[in-house]
Formats: structure tokens, C-alpha cells, sequence
């Protein structure tokens, strides 16, 4: 092991004193990482609170929810929610889903603590970007959210924000005006945050690796991380200039995204020449690596918690690392499929649905890579690893109707039903939402030194898996019933007859959610007064089981640095603590697992 | 303006492989190759932070301007309203300020190097091109202003037509850019009189600095071939 002591003159190493330092604008990358969990935290209680609102509507149209007029100035005249007011929270719900709980959490807050924790690193290279990156993220998130407080409330555009409904003003709907700004302002705040993160996640893994940590002996969490920092840093730094653009047509009267001749409620736009293409190619662009940029963590963390508890590495280290990196590539390549009926010649659709389908195939050898280590194994049955097999589970029935949404064929009839919202919630959003989980259960015990409820967690899993499906698998059913999605009600007739099974989703929904409650309770309770945890209780490999305490100290490793010696998942193997070699044990073993 | 030096600047020694110890022993890094001989890829050192950071910010930047061009080209075949715009002359003078700072910047940059190296008797004063650098680059964007007025004077603001908002947009981005390199020299010329400046953060500080040139004139030809 080699000696920090001659470096200990870098600021960041010496824990803080003061509390600001501490606790809030703190350095420490651990310290960050609890940031962002806890803002996702607000941000998934906020997003789901919403999204509860929206099923009652749908449930039942003319239902007065107690209470809901203290959101909206004019939105639900006797807490009835109006049509504009239903939008207004569809597109909240997704902006605050999307950006602030499903980027945040698997990527920016478990990243931050243990990327350099796994790769041997005492902090992040730029510890005050870091810092900054997360005051960002949290000033975007009170500027979106703020924007319930303007008159006319947030906007009502979807999460998209198509222009060139939300480029024009106030014309366009309640929202429009001031709350298309905050969003936009928000989202290119974002944007910073993520970028400034990005960096500090390329350079943790290239420049801050321990002796010994060669690329290949990262675990997958790692490379997880490290390929979706890489996206970011391409994607978010596409999405910017186009909220920078839409801003300017709000605010200064440009006009890119707003033709000329547009008569929107009677008035002709004060526009010239725009092309509302040009907004969802600049959107897109960075929309869909934005799905991989929330699923790729979640491959990495699920993986990570398998092989711990599969007793033994996947079938290949290198073929899955290979496949999320395609993942990466491919996911600019096929950015055009959410355009398939915006009115895109359909030779670009034709172009757009190949890179479509095989950007399946990675997807599909990381599934098998994933399934063909499970068979034979004997997984320990916990809730991490319940799950990281609920990850699976939901990513295969939401990404299987990825295939039939490729071909632009059979996207224009499902586009712009309740069949795609299905299968985007279920492959990014309640995927995503199980890998967190997943690592939560796994990586409590270090970031807290306690051990979460098992039990509580069982329960929280099994009524989650099922109540998810409950909520969406009946939306492809709707959608190939011909359900519209963003409708705020359902008069005609033939979805009329689809009520019932709004309304089961409804209570679905309402369950499910509650059901959160139960780890909201786990974690809290476990925090102050779980069982006090070991130094590594899973009897994992990777370098965040080496650290001297457990929460690791101030700078992770104590006076000395580890040195790696092995490859990350020597699990299946006969050592001097058991089945296992840790990565910074010197200790030669028989049968090595070679995989660099 | 008078900069006194007190000391060579130091080196971080941690990221610098010359000063990096070998451990004998138990545990030691030996163990590293396995007995079979097998040398893996196995990284004993890693270059600093700085220098791969910057070329990671230097990718997204340049993520960020191809997404404006791509705008611009779209913007430009979406309709019929695209006209010529005569740039603003004192644009090309702006170029030559620029393409002269970071002249100067190399130069500061040696004369650090030399300073560093040992060379303490001849270079007084390392600093002083920095403030040349910095100088020019404020002068820069100061000229960038200038075109503004100009351009405004003749009738042509922000939302006029789309040549002149992607003549705001893409120059006021750019200066944006310009004036985060000025912060760097700054800081650069801070760290240098504290004595703690590192000769990663320097070379990283002139990378960025050099590539708002290359920016620029890529800029420019894109503003006079599209505008």
C-alpha cells in the first residue's frame, strides 16, 4: 500500500469542521452523493404525488379531490380538475421524473459516493464542481417548482415541450407564458449540473484509479457509471442550447422554432420562419440517450448486486461492458424514432428504425448475459437481489414492446397511445426505479453503517413488483384499444368502455404508491436504529467493502490508499475469509477467475 | 502591473510518476503480476485530472456549438426569410486580438516552464504575459461589444431576422466561453503568485484558451459562408 500522508496538504482530505462545510456545501463526494438521494427522494415523492392526482382524474373525471385548489389558482375550480390544470401536472410529473429522480438518483447520487470509493480515489478530482454540480441541480429543481406559483401556473407543453405550442407565449394555454420559461431555465440549469458531474465522473475514472485498478477491473457499477457520464456529457450539452434557443423565441422574439403564418386561437403569431422540426431533432437528440442515461445505472447497480450474490461473475465482464457502451453509440443513432408521425419524411423514419432494431441487440445479450448467469446459480435471496431481478423482469416486458415500436409502421397506429406510455414506464421509469432500489438495499449498510429491515424490504418488494404490473400492463392493453394518451378524459365512446380499467389502474396506482411508504419507514427507521451493519456485510469483492470503517472515512481509506490485485467478482473461489477474494487483498488464491 | 514571484511553483507530487514510491514488502505492488508473468494492464500512475478533464470540457463545448449549428443549417432550409448579413469589420481585427493571445499564452506558458525549470535569474517576471493574455482576451471581447453596436446601429437586433439572431446567439456564446478562459487566467495568475500553481492546471488553463481560438475561427467562417 503506499502513503497519502504526503498529500495530505490537498484541502479536500481534511474533514471539515464547520457544519455548512459539513452538511451543506460540503466537498465530499459522499456527502454529495446523500445530496442528490435526498433530493430524488423529495423529487419521487413530489413526482408521485402527482401522478396520483392525474389517476383520480382519469378514474373518476368528476371527482373533487380535497383540497387540490391550494395548487392551482385556477386549476380546479371545486377542487375539479380542469382539462389545462391535468396537463399542467402530466408534464411536471415527467419533467421532475425524468430529470431530477430518474437521472439523479442511480446516476448522481450512488455515482458520486461510490465511483471513487470503488475505484480507490480519496474524492472526485474537482471537488468544487462536484459541489456546484449539485447546487445546480438543486436551484433547477426549486426554479421548476416554482413555477406552481406563478399566475397561470407551470406549463402544460409535456415533458417534450413541442414547439411550436411552447415557443409562442401565453396564446398557446395556460403555462405557456412564464412557466415555459421557468422550465426551460430550469432544464438548461440542469444541464450545468449534469455537465459539471459528467466531468467529474470521466476524470474520477480515467485519472483517479488506484495502483493495480486497470479499466478492466472496475465492477460493472463503475462502468456504469462511467458510460452514462459519458452520454451526459454529449446529451446535456445538446439539450442547453435548445432551451437557450426556446427561451429567446419567449423572451426576445426570435424566431427558430415558430414558422411564419401561425394562427394559434385566433391571433397570428408575431413569428417568422421557424421550424418546429428543429425542436425535436435538438430535443431528441438528447431525449433518447436521456433513457439510457436513466437505465445504464441501473444495468450497472443490478449487475453489481447479482454477481455478489450469485456467488460468482456474469458469464462475460467484458461482452456486458461492450454491450452498454453500444448502448451509448447507438442511443444518438436512434434518436428519430419519437418522431415517427411528427411529420418527418419517412425515408428518415426508415433510416431511424434500423439503428432502432439493433440497438436491440446489446439490450438483449446484456439480458441474456444477465439470465444465463442466474441459471445454476444459487442466488442469496435478499431484498437487493429481489430487486435486481425485478430490474430484469421489467425491463424485459417494457423493452419487448420496443420491438413492435421500432417499425415506423406499427408505431404510427400505437405513437400516441397508452401502449407507449406503457412501455416507457416500465423499461425506463419503474426499471430505473428497481435498480435504485436495488442498490438502496445493498449499499445502505455503507452509507450509513446500518442495516435496512429485511423484512419491510421483502414486503416493500413484493408489493411493488406486482403493483407495478398492475399499473402498466393494463396500459398497453389500452393502448391497443386505441386509448389516446394526455387525455384528460375519455367521452367517446368506445373508451368509455375502457373507464373500468382506468379505474383499476387508479387504485393500482394508489396502493402501490402507498406502498412506498413502507421503504420511506425502512429507511428512516433503519437510518437512526437499524441493526449496526459490518464493514462488509454481503461478503462482497469490491473496493467499497475495503474501506477501514464503515460509513468510510472522510477520505474513504483511511492513511493508506488499497491496492487492487485482483479482477472485481472473484466470487466461486477457495480463500482464507470464504468463497470470495476481496479486490485489495494481497492474498493469492487458487482457481482465479481471469477476466482481464 | 509588478507580480513578484517568491518561489518555483509547485508540482503536486502525487500525480507526478517520477515521484511516485515503489512499496518492497508485504502487500507491495509486486503482487500486482501474478506468477504466471502475466503483466495485465496494470496502471501505476495516472496523468492528472486536469489534463483529461479539459478535454472532456472542451468535447461537451464543442457538442454544445455543433447543436447550434445544426440549428442554424436547419433554420436556414426551413424557409425563405434568410438573408445576407454583412459582418461587422472590426470582427476580423477581434481575430487577429485573439489569434494574438494565445501567442502570448505560449509564451507565458515557456517562460513559466522555464521559471519552473530552474531558470529563475533570467525570467523576473513569468507572469507578466499572462497579463498580456489577458489583456488581449478582454480586449477580445470588448471588440465582440463593439460589433454588437455596430450591427445595432444598423437596424439589426436579436429578433430582426435569423441571420442576426444566430449572429447574437453564436458570438454572445462564444464571448460567454471567452470569459470563462479569462476566469482560468485568473485563477491562473493567482495560483502562479501564490507559488501553488501546477503545471497541469496551466496547460489545461492555455488548451481551453487556444481552443476558443480554433471556436472562433470556425465561428467565423461558419457567420460568413451562412450569413
Amino acid at each position: 500500500m503506499h502513503d497519502m500522508s504526503a498529500h495530505a496538504h490537498v484541502a479536500q482530505h481534511v474533514p471539515p469542521t464547520s457544519f455548512i462545510r459539513k452538511h451543506i456545501f460540503s466537498l465530499d463526494h459522499k456527502v454529495i452523493g446523500k445530496q442528490y438521494y435526498g433530493l430524488a427522494l423529495v423529487a419521487v415523492l413530489v413526482g408521485m404525488f402527482l401522478s396520483w392526482l392525474m389517476r383520480i382524474h382519469l378514474g373518476w373525471t368528476n371527482y373533487a379531490i380535497p383540497g387540490l385548489h391550494l395548487l392551482t389558482s385556477n386549476g380546479a375550480p371545486g377542487n375539479v380538475m380542469t382539462p389545462e390544470f391535468y396537463l399542467q401536472l402530466m408534464t411536471m410529473h415527467a419533467t421532475i421524473m425524468v430529470f431530477f429522480v430518474l437521472t439523479t438518483a442511480p446516476f448522481a447520487a450512488f455515482g458520486n459516493y461510490f465511483l471513487p470509493i470503488q475505484v480507490g480515489a480519496e474524492d472526485m478530482p474537482f471537488p468544487h464542481f462536484n459541489m456546484m454540480s449539485f447546487w445546480v441541480t438543486f436551484v433547477a429543481f426549486l426554479v421548476l417548482v416554482s413555477s406552481f406559483f406563478v399566475s397561470d401556473g407551470p406549463t402544460l407543453g409535456g415533458w417534450t415541450q413541442y414547439a411550436p405550442l411552447s415557443a409562442v407565449g401565453k396564446v398557446s394555454g395556460p403555462g405557456q407564458g412564464t412557466g415555459v420559461v421557468l422550465w426551460a431555465a430550469s432544464i438548461a440549469i440542469f444541464c450545468v449540473g449534469q455537465l459539471l458531474g459528467s466531468l467529474n465522473f470521466i476524470t474520477t475514472t480515467l485519472d483517479m484509479r488506484t495502483r493495480g485498478m486497470s479499466l478492466w477491473r472496475l465492477p460493472l457499477s463503475a462502468w456504469g457509471w462511467f458510460i452514462t457520464s459519458c452520454m451526459g456529457l454529449t446529451a446535456f450539452a445538446v439539450l442547453m442550447p435548445a432551451c437557450i434557443l426556446l427561451i429567446l423565441d419567449h423572451v426576445a422574439g426570435t424566431s427558430f422554432f415558430v414558422p411564419a403564418n401561425l394562427v394559434i386561437n385566433d391571433q397570428l403569431q408575431p413569428h417568422a420562419g421557424g421550424s418546429t422540426l428543429l425542436w425535436q431533432h435538438l430535443f431528441w437528440f438528447f431525449g433518447h440517450p436521456e433513457v439510457y442515461i436513466a437505465i445504464v445505472p441501473g444495468m450497472g447497480i443490478v449487475s453489481h448486486v447479482l454477481i455478489t450474490n450469485m456467488r460468482k461473475p456474469m458469464l462475460s465482464h467484458r461482452v456486458l461492458i461492450y454491450s452498454m457502451g453500444a448502448l451509448a453509440v447507438l442511443s444518438y443513432m436512434v434518436y428519430g424514432h419519437h418522431m415517427f408521425v411528427s411529420g418527418m419524411n419517412p425515408v428518415s423514419s426508415l433510416a431511424f428504425s434500423f439503428p432502432t432494431l439493433i440497438i436491440t441487440i446489446p439490450s438483449t445479450i446484456i439480458v441474456l448475459i444477465w439470465l444465463g448467469s442466474l441459471y445454476g446459480a444459487k442466488l442469496r435471496i435478499n431484498t437487493a437481489s429481489l430487486f435486481a431481478l425485478g430490474f430484469i423482469s421489467m425491463f424485459i416486458s417494457g423493452g419487448v414492446s420496443g420491438f413492435f415500436l421500432a417499425q415506423p409502421s406499427i408505431d404510427i397506429m400505437l405513437h400516441a397511445t397508452y401502449f407507449v406510455v406503457g412501455h416507457f414506464h416500465m423499461v425506463m421509469g419503474v426499471a430505473a426505479m428497481f435498480g435504485i432500489f436495488a442498490g438502496t438495499y445493498f449499499w445502505f449498510p455503507k452509507m450509513f453503517g446500518r442495516m435496512m429491515n429485511e423484512t419491510l424490504g421483502r414486503v416493500h418488494f413484493w408489493l411493488s413488483f406486482v403493483g407495478t404490473y398492475c399499473i402498466f400492463m393494463p396500459f398497453h392493453y389500452l393502448g391497443m384499444a386505441g386509448n389516446v394518451r394526455r387525455y384528460q378524459a375519455f367521452s367517446p365512446d368506445y373508451m368509455q368502455r375502457l373507464i373500468p380499467l382506468h379505474q383499476f389502474i387508479t387504485v393500482a396506482a394508489l396502493v402501490t404508491g402507498a406502498v412506498q411508504l413502507i421503504f420511506l419507514y425502512n429507511l428512516i427507521h433503519s437510518r437512526f436504529w437499524g441493526k449496526p451493519a459490518s464493514d462488509n456485510p454481503w461478503e462482497a469483492t469490491s473496493l467499497e467493502w475495503s474501506t477501514p470503517t464503515t460509513p468510510p472515512p472522510h477520505n474513504n481509506f483511511g492513511d493508506k490508499l488499497p491496492v487492487v490485485y485482483h479482477d472485481p467478482y472473484q466470487y466461486g473461489v477457495e480463500s482464507s475469509v470464504g468463497d470470495y477474494v476481496m479486490q485489495a487483498s494481497p492474498e493469492k488464491v487458487k482457481s482465479e477467475r481471469d477476466e482481464a | 502591473m509588478a507580480t513578484t514571484v517568491h518561489e518555483p511553483p509547485k508540482i503536486d507530487e502525487r500525480r507526478d510518476p517520477s515521484q511516485l514510491r515503489i512499496d518492497s514488502g508485504k502487500g507491495g505492488w509486486r503482487n500486482l503480476v501474478p506468477a504466471d508473468g502475466d503483466l495485465r494492464a496494470v496502471k501505476d500512475y495516472a496523468p492528472p485530472p486536469a489534463s483529461t478533464g479539459i478535454w472532456v470540457v472542451l468535447a461537451s463545448i464543442t457538442m454544445t456549438f455543433a447543436a447550434f449549428t445544426s440549428a442554424l443549417i436547419v433554420r436556414e432550409g426551413s424557409a425563405l426569410d434568410w438573408r445576407h448579413l454583412t459582418l461587422p469589420r472590426i470582427l476580423y481585427l477581434n481575430t487577429l486580438v485573439l489569434l494574438a493571445s494565445s501567442i502570448a499564452l505560449e509564451v507565458a506558458r515557456r517562460q513559466v516552464g522555464a521559471f519552473m525549470g530552474g531558470a529563475k535569474d533570467r525570467i523576473a517576471n513569468p507572469a507578466r504575459w499572462l497579463y498580456i493574455t489577458l489583456f488581449l482576451g478582454l480586449l477580445f471581447v470588448a471588440g465582440q461589444y463593439a460589433a454588437w453596436l455596430q450591427l445595432r446601429s444598423q437596424g439589426l437586433y436579436l429578433a430582426t431576422d435569423p441571420n442576426s439572431s444566430f449572429f447574437y446567439v453564436l458570438t454572445a456564446m462564444h464571448a460567454l466561453h471567452v470569459l470563462g478562459g479569462l476566469g482560468g487566467l485568473v485563477r491562473v495568475i493567482h495560483r502562479l503568485n501564490g507559488s501553488i500553481l501546477r503545471k497541469s492546471t496551466l496547460d489545461a488553463t492555455s488548451r481551453y484558451w487556444h481552443f476558443m481560438d480554433v471556436l472562433w475561427v470556425y465561428l467565423l467562417l461558419l457567420l460568413w459562408i451562412k450569413l
